[in-house]
């Protein structure tokens, strides 16, 4: 079986490029350039260079003793969080500016539901003096006052998308509508492992260097390079890509894929894609997406606002069909209650999104001689006002 | 013969009209058919709404959101048009995005249609390499034409592949950018029209995009077998409403 993506941009039944003939020139640069372009020495010299120098990498694979203690198993966290900028977010948006400018683009749109990777965007904008738009749904706007704010004063003009349910879906739309209106010197950073073919691969290459680094990092600590399970939350399924990505065919490591089952599976209030979707076409990608019986795509939902994305990015609908990843859904109080334990067990306050990934351990039992790898992928200072709501702090 | 290939025979000038369907009423989707055709359009182009209509502006996703909040469903719309053939001769096309029709069943949406009397459909997010490998056969085998869109950007060798895929038209989009009204052509638009033109295709042409009165319908049908009129429609719906629709064709011929 592949997990990777064939030559015409598909994961087993999923991917490949369902967009309208406006996009096909621009897609199609990409896709004729990205790989050379990304392979390039002189690319991987300036990436190396600023994800070590500006976004401080490489993260720590950090130990988690007593966690592993108290789950009487081996747990490393990566630590994602410690990226510039709260997330993992970033490594993708250096390598697409980097891609941007090597394409003659000035001009860069993206889109955002929680503000992530807005901020991911506008930063690198801002470090490379171009102009920054960034697409955010009237809704979320008004949800997340402080990145909106942070987006500012980098620089980005934030436009809210008044269509649809607006939030992130709507936000994706505009973002491609105005690609459409500008085929010339716009380049658009998608923030997923989501889009038309070659975005889902492109993001998970900028987001391999996740699992590049992991494999160094445990033969350092553990005398081998892969652990038994790899374990990450997935929206549209970035950070989880990331890490992944270099186990993908190496059968001894078991995939975690954890998503946010908001109120419950069966409340209404969910985003848990794998169980809830059904094959369709979403932002220009065949995919597992959540939608009406006639085929119009309904608003997820879940307290993590980065994890409330009606679909799921190509290559996890493939690693969920095939049963290469085992998929696993979190309520809300769960990863809520994680928060806290992550905070006051190992002085590490999570994101929500990243919070989800760790109540697999309540779920499922691991041995004491297991190793297990988790995404530590973003910090929690982005959700202060929840998690004070939510626990009256 | 295909409905699409008669209007097309002769050499008048071609006036196609888009809706979309369920808007500004449910029930309107009868009404808006019938007053097109008295009024003397050539064909029709009946939108099936999407919640996500990721190639259209402002106009048309407004009136998609409307029609979708007042009920209108694929199953529905089936319904709507089961007997339009017994009033109706003029072509009929739907345009609507892929997913619902994937949802609804690419062969049985092929069989509904033909039953009914579509002539032909336009699905802006299927791309012709796709259409060409999976889904021309069965869109063969049911008598549907399926047209495509080529703008501005698109490359020679890729306007002669879709030449070459396409039955009844191929849809000429006026300017880089989604869909909505513009009040006039410049010149870049008049230089891509000739250059598609001096290609002699095989496939005639019909310009849409932009099109909102009788200037650019005339400057549009000048380059080509005629155009396309969707939002400026859509707008002149929502004020004046259905019932003044021969009005606006007059405006515009
Ligand atoms: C910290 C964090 N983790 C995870 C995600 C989910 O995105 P993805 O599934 O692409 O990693 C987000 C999105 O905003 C995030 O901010």
């Amino acid at each position: 079986m592949r997990y990777q993506v064939d030559e015409k941009g598909f994961y087993g039944d999923f991917g490949g490029a369902y967009i309208p003939e406006m996009l096909y020139p621009n897609i199609e640069e990409l896709r004729k350039s990205y790989i050379e372009i990304s392979e390039d020495g002189e690319f991987q010299k300036e990436f190396k260079f600023l994800l070590k120098e500006y976004v401080g990498r490489p993260t720590p694979l950090y130990f988690a003793e007593r966690l592993s203690d108290k789950y009487n198993t081996k747990i490393y966290l990566k630590r994602e969080d410690l990226c510039h900028t709260g997330a993992h977010k970033v490594n993708n948006t250096i390598g697409q500016i980097l891609l941007a400018k090597r394409l003659g683009k000035n001009r860069i749109i993206a889109e955002t539901g929680a503000g992530q990777h807005g901020v991911a965007t506008a930063t690198v904008c801002a470090l490379m003096g171009i102009q920054c738009i960034v697409y955010m749904g009237e809704l979320d706007i008004r949800r997340q006052a402080p990145n909106v704010a942070r987006m500012k004063m980098l620089g980005a003009e934030v436009r809210p998308a008044q269509s649809g349910s607006k939030t992130l879906k709507d936000a994706t739309n505009e973002a491609i509508r105005d690609w459409i209106n500008n085929p010339v010197d716009t380049h658009y950073i998608i923030g997923s492992v989501v889009g038309p073919h070659p975005y889902p691969d492109m993001v998970a290459r900028f987001q391999s260097v996740i699992s590049s680094e992991t494999k160094l990092q445990l033969m350092e600590k553990e005398g081998r390079d892969y652990p038994d399970h790899v374990i990450a939350c997935v929206g549209g399924g970035s950070n989880a890509a990331g890490l992944y990505f270099h186990y993908l065919n190496d059968l001894r490591v078991n995939i975690i894929a954890v998503e946010a089952a908001g109120k419950g599976i069966d409340s209404g209030k969910s985003a848990a894609t794998s169980a809830l979707g059904k094959e369709g076409i979403i932002h220009g990608s065949k995919t597992l997406l959540m939608q009406t019986p006639d085929g119009q795509i309904t608003e997820p939902y879940s307290i993590s606002a980065g994890l409330d994305y009606p679909g799921v990015g190509p290559m996890h609908a493939h690693l969920y069909r095939s049963q290469r990843a085992e998929f696993i859904s979190i309520p809300d109080q769960e990863a809520m209650d994680w928060g806290l334990t992550l905070s006051q067990m190992e002085g590490i306050i999570p994101a929500i999104e990243t919070a989800h990934a760790f109540a697999v351990l309540d779920i499922k039992q691991f041995s004491p001689n297991e190793i297990i790898v988790f995404n530590c992928s973003g910090r929690g200072d982005k959700d202060l006002d929840t998690y004070i709501d939510y626990f009256k702090l | 013969m295909n409905r699409i290939d008669l209007a097309f025979q002769g050499d008048q000038k071609l006036l196609s009209i888009y809706f979309s369907a369920g808007h500004p009423n449910l029930d309107d989707t009868i009404p808006i058919i019938k007053a097109l055709q008295s009024s003397g359009v050539d064909m029709i182009e009946i939108g099936l709404p999407f919640s996500d209509p990721l190639a259209d502006g402002p106009t048309i996703q407004k009136s998609s959101t409307k029609a979708l909040r007042n009920g209108m469903r694929t199953e529905k719309l089936f319904q709507q048009l089961e007997n339009i053939r017994n009033e109706i001769n003029i072509p009929l096309v739907l345009m609507g995005y892929f997913n619902p029709m994937m949802q609804f069943g690419i062969e049985s949406f092929c069989q509904k249609c033909k039953s009914i009397g579509i002539d032909g459909l336009i699905i802006p997010d299927l791309p012709v390499e796709i259409y060409h490998e999976n889904y021309k056969s069965l869109f063969d085998k049911y008598g549907l034409y399926n047209m495509f869109l080529i703008t501005p950007q698109t490359p020679e060798d890729r306007i002669r592949y879709i030449d070459e895929v396409s039955n009844g038209f191929i849809y000429l989009v006026s300017s880089a950018s989604v869909t909505g009204a513009k009040s006039t052509f410049g010149e870049a638009q008049a230089k891509y029209f000739n250059r598609i033109g001096n290609m002699k295709l095989k496939t005639p042409q019909l310009v849409g995009f932009g099109i909102s009165n009788s200037a650019t319908y005339k400057a549009a049908s000048k380059y080509s077998r005629g155009a396309i009129i969707g939002s400026a429609f859509i707008n002149f719906l929502e004020k004046e409403g259905v019932h003044k629709i021969a009005n606006f064709i007059s405006s515009i011929r």
